[in-house]
């Protein structure tokens, strides 16, 4: 009983440090459909799993409490048969009890699969998703070139509509998972794939990369932005249109500085002549509510220090330091600042 | 016929004194520097294996010290990603490479079996040492790059293209694979060895159906082994090729598959997994008969299900790849036989319980340790039914739900039974009996310390934090269960202070062991503690599956072989007959020197394909000393001779 009872120690330990915290990044606490079905085979398979557990705990407990002697020298050998064939049966009977068990879990396990994975909506909404070393790339593919949306780290999707998203990588193999809404799928080079989600509860769900992709691994996260329909399309209006010109000087002269320095080398802002797809499109930069992968805020004083020294935030990013002078700088802020 | 008449138990033979002499005469080791370098014995072998790896354990803890300091706090600055990636690793590798196999499988296994078996050395002792060295040479490439800064930072698993020419330039990711040549090829040689000792050196009387459940184990790893390794070799052969030459196999731009390497790794991946779980399940099916004072209760069943996992093993690999997006039916399959594997551990989890509910069980120190691995292993197996469904995976896959997971099933699996088993030899091996109570103590602090830190990984899993992260946001809330997690590792670190402690003073100081100290049916408890060079006075005969609780006590042993030169018996796979007598290579340097060329050639290919044929020549002289005919013919003779 010793045993058992230190056991619960670390998980008494646990359950005082977890207040739960409503951040959107719980397998268990989802806000779509297919993360809640697996929710339930999360709880169906766990309580199995914890009867099983107890069972054969209370097995190995009775058993050495029954049979427990604290002589010291090795004592000698024992025979019983007529044990050994009441335990025969026993052990054949717990053997065809987890048989049984598994096949059940099996089921569910495939049923659920089924109903995670199976797309039947006619009407979906497509979303192109592309994984680059650290940051995603979005695109909502169109028949028509200039019907085409192409954003990063945020993706706006209207509620209560199959999303049919189409995976790619530009490098290395990134794996794409927002715990709230659905299981994980990886990005392979060479490889294009399809898997849909679909939510039902409008807000924010934060997701992140799950495979092993090299330097900032740990700072490549995404949002999902669930919004009704008709903000959605509103965003999808907004998000067409070319970059807005700079209304004032000095959101022109930040514009010229982007022309005329590194950042057009990687960056593209539609209506200019940065046309670069190396890094995340800038069109309507504005309009995110993070910058870099989710790492900082979007706001003026973490875009200046994210341009003048990307690697002292994230090391080993693909971007590099722009040593600009305050002036420049500072109209470049603004400039950016105005893109909505 | 083989077996003769002398009837006295060898270890009481006091008339035979003289010939226990002239069998130490020939079968010594020579002693000095090189003395040590050309040894061949699989005692001294074995305990090198174990005592290496153990080292390395030791280093890749610190390693994992290491990461829960990183990730104590969000946002920590102790160190940057650069650092971090080559740790998490180094600390992989380490483990899974330097640390579980060569001391379950090849340290326990190289000790253990020739001694079980009633064999007077392991089957090829030459090659069985030339694995030691180039399993060292593998471990110094490793961490001879860590320490240049030249460690890998792939992860232990390398996936292309990350580690591809592209993604990983310099030589990081060139000694990761450099190393998995180094350490398969040992596993390999010892698998032979382990194999042929088992199939071929078993005392007479020894039948397949009398082996004792270990060697069964020690049976189905080594053929899981020489399967499984080819598979992680030709991964890692044309990721260096990739890499070195230009070639293009994982290079999707040119036509190349990264989902290959996948398949080829975890093909070698799974089964390295119960390559790492069988040996610790074979020491606990020991510990149980031998501490419940019975016969073990379902033999057959047990050996059935080892050879099932054996076979099963192969078939799980993809579960590992659920979230690449295969078709659904494939996943079903893989979902099916990864529950299936289930099965095979769960008859051994009720042969065990069967085994001690009507037993007398002696709670000795190592059946504490054998119940600290029905606890630990009984929870990762648990969550080891989770992973296996694919919607379930698909969430918490390269999740820390996934990191406890095989920490649960890892250190239950092997570090548990590992303590165990140490433990329990350490008697044979040193003459003396680790102190009890230091022992409680050791088992107690890792039990505590490890469940906190591990249970805790759970979940943090489920909240959504994905593995080999250097740091989080604090916005993520991921910092109180990260320092929970983290505050384990001071009661392991202290449990294991007090195991060194425990090990040096018992070696010196410890109780007195005599042959036979726990009433082991075991053959290796016929012997001295610790045993002669020759293990054997007599090659043992034995008439049932626990010798010593069995056999009569007018047992008959085998006569016949010299004792002027290294005589073993080579016996009939199946029903051991003997059939052969075979002479035994000896001491030679020259394994360890064949090691130092393949070595220099394997480091000298990382810079430069010239190295192959340039080391060529030299590993082709050392080969030829290695195999260069003795003085006497060593023809085989019949046993009819005996």
């Amino acid at each position: 009983m010793k045993l058992l009872e230190l056991s619960f120690i670390p998980a008494r330990l646990v359950i005082q440090a977890m207040p739960l915290n409503p951040g959107s990044h719980l397998v268990l606490h989802a806000g779509a459909p297919q993360g809640r079905n697996i929710e339930w085979l999360y709880w169906s398979i766990f309580w199995v799993l914890v009867a099983v557990f107890v069972l054969m705990i209370a097995a190995f407990t009775r058993a050495g409490a029954r049979s427990h002697v604290s002589a010291w020298k090795p004592l000698p050998i024992i025979e019983n048969d007529e044990a050994d064939r009441r335990a025969a049966w026993a052990v054949w009977s717990a053997v065809g009890v987890t048989v049984i068990t598994l096949f059940v879990i099996l089921v569910i396990s495939v049923v659920t699969g089924k109903r995670v994975e199976g797309l039947t909506s006619k009407n979906p909404v497509t979303v192109q998703i592309t994984g680059h070393q650290w940051w995603w790339e979005v695109t909502y593919p169109n028949s028509q070139a200039d019907q085409t949306i192409t954003t990063a780290n945020e993706i706006h999707i209207p509620i209560n509509t199959r999303v049919v998203v189409l995976t790619n990588s530009a490098d290395v193999i990134h794996s794409f998972w927002a715990p709230s809404i659905t299981g994980k799928r990886d990005l392979l080079p060479g490889y294009s794939s399809a898997f849909w989600f679909e939510v039902d509860k409008a807000g924010i769900y934060h997701g992140q990369c799950a495979e092993f992709c090299g330097l900032q691994h740990a700072h490549m996260g995404f949002s999902v932005i669930a919004e009704p329909v008709d903000k959605f399309d509103a965003w999808k209006r907004q998000q067409l249109k070319p970059a807005s010109d700079p209304s004032d000087a000095e959101a022109s002269r930040g514009r010229d500085v982007f022309l005329t320095h590194a950042c057009l080398m990687c960056h593209t802002i539609r209506g200019t002549d940065a046309g670069s797809r190396f890094g995340p499109d800038l069109t309507h930069v504005a309009s995110r509510n993070m910058i870099a992968a989710e790492t900082l805020p979007n706001t003026a004083g973490a875009l200046g220090g994210w341009i003048v020294d990307p690697q002292r935030i994230k090391p080993g990013t693909k971007m590099t330091p722009n040593a600009l002078a305050p002036d420049d700088l500072q109209a470049l802020i603004v400039y950016l600042r105005s893109l909505e | 016929m083989a077996v003769a008449e002398p009837i006295i138990p060898n270890d009481q033979d006091t008339g035979q004194s003289e010939l226990a002499h002239r069998l130490a005469r020939t079968w010594r080791q020579s002693g000095g520097f090189w003395g040590w370098f050309s040894n061949t014995h699989h005692t001294d072998i074995g305990i090198r294996f174990m005592v290496t790896a153990f080292i390395f354990f030791l280093l890749a803890g610190i390693l994992a010290a290491m990461m829960r300091l990183q990730l104590i706090r969000p946002e920590n600055s102790l160190m940057g990603p650069d650092l971090y990636n080559q740790i998490f690793t180094m600390h992989g590798s380490t483990m899974i490479f330097l640390f579980a196999v060569p001391m379950m499988f090849q340290g326990f296994g190289v000790y253990v079996v020739p001694l079980m078996c009633g064999a007077r050395n392991i089957a090829f002792p030459r090659l069985n040492a030339f694995s030691y060295y180039l399993y060292v040479g593998g471990a110094l490439v490793l961490w001879g790059g860590l320490l240049t800064n030249t460690g890998p930072d792939v992860g232990w698993f390398a996936y292309v293209p990350l580690s591809g020419p592209a993604y990983s330039p310099g030589h990081r990711a060139d000694i990761w694979s450099q190393m998995i040549t180094f350490t398969e090829v040992s596993a390999l040689g010892v698998a032979i060895c382990l194999a042929t000792t088992i199939l071929r050196h078993r005392a007479p009387g020894m039948t397949l159906n009398r082996m004792p459940i270990l060697l069964w184990e020690k049976l189905v790893i080594s053929m899981m082994v020489i399967f499984a390794m080819p598979a992680v070799m030709i991964a890692s052969g044309l990721l260096l090729l990739d890499r070195l030459v230009g070639t293009h196999f994982f290079n999707p731009a040119e036509g190349g598959d990264v989902l290959l390497y996948q398949h080829l790794f975890w093909f070698f991946g799974h089964p390295e997994v119960y390559i790492i779980f069988l040996p610790g399940a074979a020491i606990i099916s020991t510990l149980v008969e031998c501490f419940s004072r019975r016969r073990i209760f379902g033999y057959t069943p047990i050996v059935v299900s080892v050879v099932a996992t054996g076979f099963v093993g192969f078939s799980v690999w993809v579960h590992h790849m659920f979230a690449t997006g295969l078709p659904q039916l494939s996943e079903s399959f893989f979902t099916a036989a990864s529950l299936m594997i289930v099965i095979p551990t769960g008859v051994q989890f009720f042969c065990w319980v069967a085994t001690i509910w009507n037993g007398r069980l002696q709670l000795r120190l190592p059946m504490l340790w054998a119940f600290g691995f029905f606890f630990v292993f009984l929870i990762g197996g648990l969550s080891g039914v989770m992973l296996a469904s694919v919607p379930l995976d698909l969430q918490v896959h390269d999740t820390y739900f996934v990191v406890a997971h095989f920490h649960y099933v890892l250190i239950g699996g092997a570090l548990f039974p590992m303590f165990a088993g140490i433990y329990f030899w350490f008697p044979k091996m040193t003459g003396r009996i680790a102190d009890e109570t230091l022992g409680k103590w050791h088992f107690w602090l890792f039990f505590i310390g490890f469940n906190i830190t591990f249970f805790t990984l759970h979940f943090l899993g489920l909240r959504g934090m994905p593995r080999r992260v250097y740091t989080y946001s604090p916005d993520m809330h991921w910092h109180r269960l990260n320092l929970l997690a983290s505050s384990g590792v001071i009661f392991m670190t202290a449990g294991l202070l007090v195991f060194l402690a425990n090990m040096l003073r018992s070696r010196k100081s410890g109780e007195i062991a005599g042959n036979n100290p726990w009433g082991d049916a075991g053959l290796e408890w016929s012997v001295s503690s610790p045993p002669p060079a020759y293990n054997f006075l007599h090659i043992p005969t034995v008439s049932g599956r626990d010798p010593l609780w069995e056999d009569p006590p007018d047992q008959p042993i085998v006569v016949g072989l010299r004792d002027d030169i290294r005589e073993t018996l080579v016996t009939h796979s199946l029903d051991a007959d003997p059939q052969y007598k075979e002479e035994d290579p000896g001491p030679s340097i020259w394994p360890f020197l064949a090691a130092l060329t393949v070595s220099a050639t394997f480091v000298g290919s990382i810079f430069t394909p010239w190295a192959v044929p340039i080391g060529a020549p030299p590993v082709i002289v050392t080969l030829l000393g290695w195999l260069w005919p003795r003085g006497h013919s060593p023809a085989p003779r019949l046993a009819g001779e005996l």
